[in-house]
């Protein structure tokens, strides 16, 4: 029995990181991370407004992080400020907010810091439920819109020109971000959700050849990250959300090892 | 942001005399300023129309509108329906964390069979460098890539934004021989946005010369002659415009080797004139120089194209 909240965690973090490694890719070949970061801060207010509202808290995050991306947006069109500006902006007045929100509820017990780090160990069927349920969802519509949303990364221009449409690719892109970061705030807190996203990405990048397999392979070294994590968060007793950034962090730095002066051929230029 | 503007409501008929695209009186303005007005611009289908102009003059902006990426604040479009675009733009850099093959580059915006990438690719004389990363492209591969990528879509129309911008001398007469020789393959209407005010493609059907505003439009040689190109251009225009004839002795294999043609070996090579005009800066050792699209040989190391 006492395994048994460990396989929930690990099948909980697999499941996010699965889904979290595409959408992540994403995130870095369009040099979006403050986005994310901005968005996942945001959940603390939509956690936040879930309660206040009594609302399901998955769908208070989602509905806030959409919120902010969309201001985002606006006063980006709007002019006059730069993009970063805006996103720091916005992103630690969403958290402050979130915060002081957070605060003023004196009757509830609240438990900010499975809020801000995650709270894996606590994860029960119905959480699983909508980690591979949401996932899958959010998976299948990634996959759809593949190659426009590749296309629309790559060259915006030359897809809208050519009769795709970026302008609707990125917003469809956003709405998974902010799906994804109201299932992964549970495991690794919305402070620790945009490690999940680039990390593994990042480490991916360098073993990959095409865009699918860099996806794929940040998948991989997402989950490897989750199970790692979590068997030394549990072996050294620390917090398991941090413990699993770091042990992304692991794997990322040894990725950077050369190891392709290991192999004779072509890839030594990288090295 | 260029994308995010409205999509024009085009009148989706064939526009009379079956033109492809027709603008009347365009003008577009930003922040109070017109950044092009008064655009009169038809391209036919199969034909060559290139815009010159000083920077700013607004040739991207009149492309942008031609290619629907902008909508017009004044004036009248009508394009025709079904009409397939291809667009290389004028610079297109890809993020270093992308894993992207020349390959993958060529199905960006839709699927096609393996053996017309290839052919694409071997047509522009890059066949050698599908699985290569479009990162490590020098800017005159990255160029051609981009052109087989859009001749693989096989366009009624296809936009080149300064196709031979990064490219030295001997890589421009390159392309340019490698567009003609494109339209002539897949009849496909060009439109031509030049950098280069003094040398325009012997082949252009119709030069517009922009200003803000069209300040000239027509024939190469009808252009060169005219006053307001002269007054445009300044001292420089004494030189007129020199149009980019020659004689084709030879072709070009896929690395670059000279492929000589005999009489009646390639049905373009004498169906140009003899009237070369070119200009003293513009001459060039075509026949004795070293070979200007050696694949090993990065014709632009700065990578002014690619943005390394």
């Amino acid at each position: 029995m006492v395994s048994d909240f460990l396989l929930h965690a690990a099948l909980a973090g697999i499941g996010v990181a699965i889904v979290a490694a595409p959408l992540g890719c994403f995130v870095v070949w369009r040099r979006m991370a403050y986005f994310g970061d901005t968005m996942a801060h945001s959940a603390l207010l939509g956690a936040a407004a879930a309660i206040a509202f009594d609302i399901d808290a998955t769908l208070g995050v989602f509905t806030i992080s959409v919120l902010v991306a969309l201001a985002l947006l606006a006063l980006e069109r709007r002019g006059g400020l730069a993009t970063d500006t805006l996103l720091g902006l916005l992103s630690h007045s969403a958290l402050a907010v979130g915060l002081v929100v957070m605060g003023m509820m004196t009757g509830i017990r609240l438990d900010l810091f499975g809020y801000l780090f995650g709270d894996i160990l606590a994860v029960d069927g119905r959480d699983l439920a909508l980690i591979w349920g949401g996932g899958a969802v959010i998976l299948g519509l990634l996959a759809y819109i593949w190659r426009p949303l590749l296309a629309a990364t790559v060259a915006p221009d030359v897809a809208a020109a050519e009769g795709m449409n970026p302008a609707r690719q990125r917003l469809i892109f956003m709405l998974l971000l902010a799906g994804v970061i109201a299932i992964a705030m549970k495991i690794v807190g919305i402070l620790l959700i945009t490690a999940l996203l680039i990390i593994p990405a990042a480490a991916a990048r360098r073993i990959a050849h095409g865009p699918e397999a860099m996806a794929a392979i940040a998948a991989g070294i997402g989950g490897l990250a989750v199970v790692g994590g979590l068997a030394a968060a549990v072996q050294a007793d620390t917090p398991a959300g941090p413990t699993i950034v770091v042990a992304a962090l692991v794997l990322f730095l040894v990725g950077l090892l050369p190891w392709a002066k290991l192999r004779p051929g072509k890839e030594a230029e990288h090295g | 942001m260029d994308a995010e503007a409205p999509k024009p409501d085009f009148a989706h008929a064939p526009a009379p005399g079956s033109a492809l695209f027709r603008a009347r009186g365009v003008g577009v303005r930003r922040g109070g300023d017109w950044l092009i007005r008064g655009i009169d611009l038809t391209i036919d289908p199969g034909e060559i129309v290139t815009l010159i102009g000083p920077n700013g003059s607004g040739k991207s902006t009149t492309a942008k509108v031609v290619l629907g990426l902008i909508r017009p604040d004044a004036g009248k479009i009508e394009r025709a329906a079904k009409v397939r675009v291809g667009y290389v733009p004028q610079r297109l850099s890809i993020d270093e964390t992308l894993p992207f093959s020349v390959k993958r580059l060529m199905t960006m915006t839709g699927p096609a069979p393996e053996a017309d990438i290839r052919a694409a690719l071997a047509r522009v004389g890059i066949g050698h460098l599908a699985d290569a990363a479009v990162q490590r492209l020098s800017g005159g591969e990255f160029q051609r890539a981009l052109m087989a990528r859009a001749i693989l879509r096989k366009p009624d129309l296809l936009v080149l934004d300064e196709p031979v911008q990064g490219v030295d001398f001997a890589g421009e007469v390159a392309l340019y021989e490698l567009i003609r020789d494109i339209r002539n393959e897949l009849g496909c209407a060009i439109l031509l946005i030049s950098h280069d005010l003094h040398f325009v493609m012997a082949e252009t059907d119709r030069v517009l010369c922009l200003n803000q505003h069209v300040c000239c439009a027509g024939t190469p040689q009808s252009v060169a002659a005219d006053p307001e190109y002269r007054r445009l251009f300044g001292p420089r225009a004494v030189e007129a415009l020199a149009v980019y004839q020659h004689h084709h002795d030879h072709a070009h294999g896929p690395h670059g080797e000279v492929i000589p043609l005999r009489a009646g070996g390639d049905p373009d090579a004498h169906s140009h004139g003899d009237g070369a005009v070119c200009h003293a800066h513009h001459e060039h050792d075509h026949d004795h120089g070293p070979h200007h699209h050696d694949p090993d040989l990065p014709d632009d190391p700065a990578g002014a194209t690619d943005g390394q």
